[in-house]
């Protein structure tokens, strides 16, 4: 029996030597990232408006999380077909269950040093203060809403698998789906009636309004005290948050293994040779 | 254990691709046409046949990277696809393109690879370190990107990754295509070598006759995937009236060419 902990590893080190040789394009990717959030959050600095400049604030930070999270555990697989290495890792003596966690465990690492940088470059850009928010309440909120996350990931993640070409641009797309109905940076009510509904698949959607109330924007004094309300007010977001996270993780790894061997009866894996 | 190393009994493998924007339009290209060939354990076997023969197609139904769409495949005594985790503990596999992660080392390629098969650190890079340097590979260039190693380099990395692992059956998809003659022989030594002290099954593909005739007990000729001539390489040079192995190679792949050309020609 070979060691489950051993091969966990494997894919943890894989993917930090990866990181560690695209240094360069991290670096370029965290700058843009607090770059863009930063420009989002001085909408609300320039409206003079405490309450817009925090909910963007930890959209941003949410978001950054989360979407590196997904995006990290989709393309892992989208990178492997561009290097070809994909045969090679399908054919080691390795259950799906633990290669995809341990790409899902190094993206959880990764995606949380992340945010914690963008957080960092945040403050150059804004003035914030987070006194008074329910900060355990949140990051409870974020290891919950990751489990989702990295159960769409993982769905994702078969596109690539499918489809050499085609797969890495759908993952892109459902990216930008995910970004537009969660409310990321505005209220769902402001969305199309139609689009509404999509809103409440997205486990964005919960995890950011869960956010909001731990954070305390809604409930802040008149003179700008953030007044964090407690877990206990999120119960039925993170009811829902896990919920999603335990259908939407063993529902990943089910399509994965489909996916696998739709390839593998029409040759799909295949690069040259 | 005496069971067979491989069984293949009229495997099939077909490759659909749809022309039409609508369903039911598809072309059909048949890889493998019923083939059915058995290896002993320790045995080498070569596979020879043209190009786009089906070759790495059958490598890749034996290592459980293609599901064949007929016939029967067993490995070491287990059934694919039915048992593909126990046939993956024991297979290894290099194939022509040197499929690595570019920007990372032959050292973390290599470690990437061990780990997944459960290797110790130490143990493995050691024994990465001895197969390389055998295989002449710059061991000044152990930690560098394989980016900037040229393609010989990259295909003994290949051919170092599967060896690393000692398994029992190894299978070789042209594993000295792009090598120098000096590095193809170190290859050919270090294959026997695991053969006498291992006792390592080999199935080898190749478009060198004499690295077949050197390596393989037993030789299958494919073509248009078909099985159309087994047996020593003395057998199949008497069998296409002698010569040498290109030669038989040339008039036995090509017979069923022509056999094929008349009945389309007839057919029309
Ligand atoms: N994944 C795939 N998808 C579609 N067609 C494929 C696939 N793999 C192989 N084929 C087709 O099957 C046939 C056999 O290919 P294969 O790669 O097995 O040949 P080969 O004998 O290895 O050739 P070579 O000597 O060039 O390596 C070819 O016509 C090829 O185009
Ligand atoms: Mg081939």
């Amino acid at each position: 029996m070979i060691s489950r902990f051993k091969q966990t590893w494997a894919f943890v080190y894989r993917d930090y030597q990866l990181t560690r040789r695209y240094w360069s394009w991290v670096v370029v990717f965290t700058v843009y990232a607090v770059v863009s959030g930063a420009s989002v959050a001085l909408i609300g600095v320039a409206s003079n408006d405490r309450k817009l400049t925090l909910t963007l604030t930890i959209g941003v930070l949410f978001w950054s999380v989360l979407s590196v999270l997904f995006n990290e555990i989709a393309m892992s697989i989208a990178f492997e077909r561009w290097e070809g290495t994909l045969e090679y890792t399908f054919m080691a003596p390795v259950s799906r269950l633990i290669h995809l966690t341990g790409v899902s465990l190094y993206a959880a690492a990764y995606s949380t040093l992340r945010a914690i940088a963008v957080l960092g470059g945040l403050f150059l850009f804004l003035d914030l203060d987070f006194t008074g928010a329910n900060l355990f309440g949140l990051l409870i909120v974020l290891v919950v809403s990751s489990l989702a996350f990295v159960g769409l990931g993982l769905i994702a993640a078969i596109l690539p698998v499918m489809s050499p070409e085609r797969g890495a641009e759908a993952t892109n797309i459902f990216q930008s789906i995910l970004l537009l109905v969660s409310g990321v940076y505005y209220p769902i009510s402001v969305l199309p009636k139609w689009v509404q509904p999509f809103a409440a698949l997205s486990p964005a959607t919960y995890a950011l309004n869960a956010s909001r109330k731990l954070l305390g924007v809604e409930t802040m004094t008149p003179d700008g005290k953030l007044i964090g309300q407690p877990l206990a007010s999120v119960q039925s977001e993170l009811v829902t948050l896990a919920a999603l996270g335990l259908l939407l993780v063993p529902l990943g790894l089910w399509v994965f293994g489909m996916a696998e061997r739709w390839a593998k009866r029409t040759g799909k894996l295949k690069r040259t040779g | 254990m005496s069971c067979l190393a491989i069984r293949v009994s009229q495997v099939k493998k077909v490759f659909r691709k749809r022309t039409g924007w609508w369903r039911g339009q598809s072309t059909e290209e048949w890889a493998l046409k019923g083939v059915s060939f058995h290896l002993k354990q320790g045995e080498a076997y070569g596979l020879l046949g043209p190009n786009g023969s089906g070759k790495s197609t059958l490598i890749r139904v034996l290592s459980t990277l293609l599901v064949p769409d007929g016939g029967e495949v067993e490995v070491l005594g287990y059934k694919l696809p039915e048992q593909e985790a126990q046939v993956r503990e024991r297979i290894g596999r290099v194939s022509v393109d040197a499929a690595f992660y570019k920007k990372l080392s032959a050292r973390e390629n290599l470690l990437y690879s061990a780990f997944l098969y459960g290797f110790d650190k130490a143990e493995a890079e050691k024994r990465a370190r001895e197969i390389l340097g055998r295989l002449g590979f710059p061991l000044r260039r152990f930690s560098d990107p394989l980016e900037e190693a040229s393609r010989g380099m990259q295909q003994k990395v290949a051919i170092a990754r599967a060896l690393l692992l000692q398994p029992p059956l190894l299978l070789l998809d042209e594993p000295t295509t792009g090598l120098d003659p000096k590095s193809k022989r170190e290859v050919q030594e270090f294959i026997e070598e695991l053969r006498r002290e291992s006792g390592t099954t080999i199935l080898l593909t190749t478009h060198d006759m004499f690295e077949a005739e050197r390596l393989c007990d037993r030789i299958g000729m494919l073509a248009h995937g078909s099985l159309v001539a087994e047996g020593s390489a003395e057998d199949l040079v008497r069998l296409a009236g002698g010569g040498t192995l290109e030669d038989a190679f040339i008039k036995l792949s090509g017979e069923k060419l022509t056999g094929e050309e008349e009945a389309t020609a007839e057919g029309a």
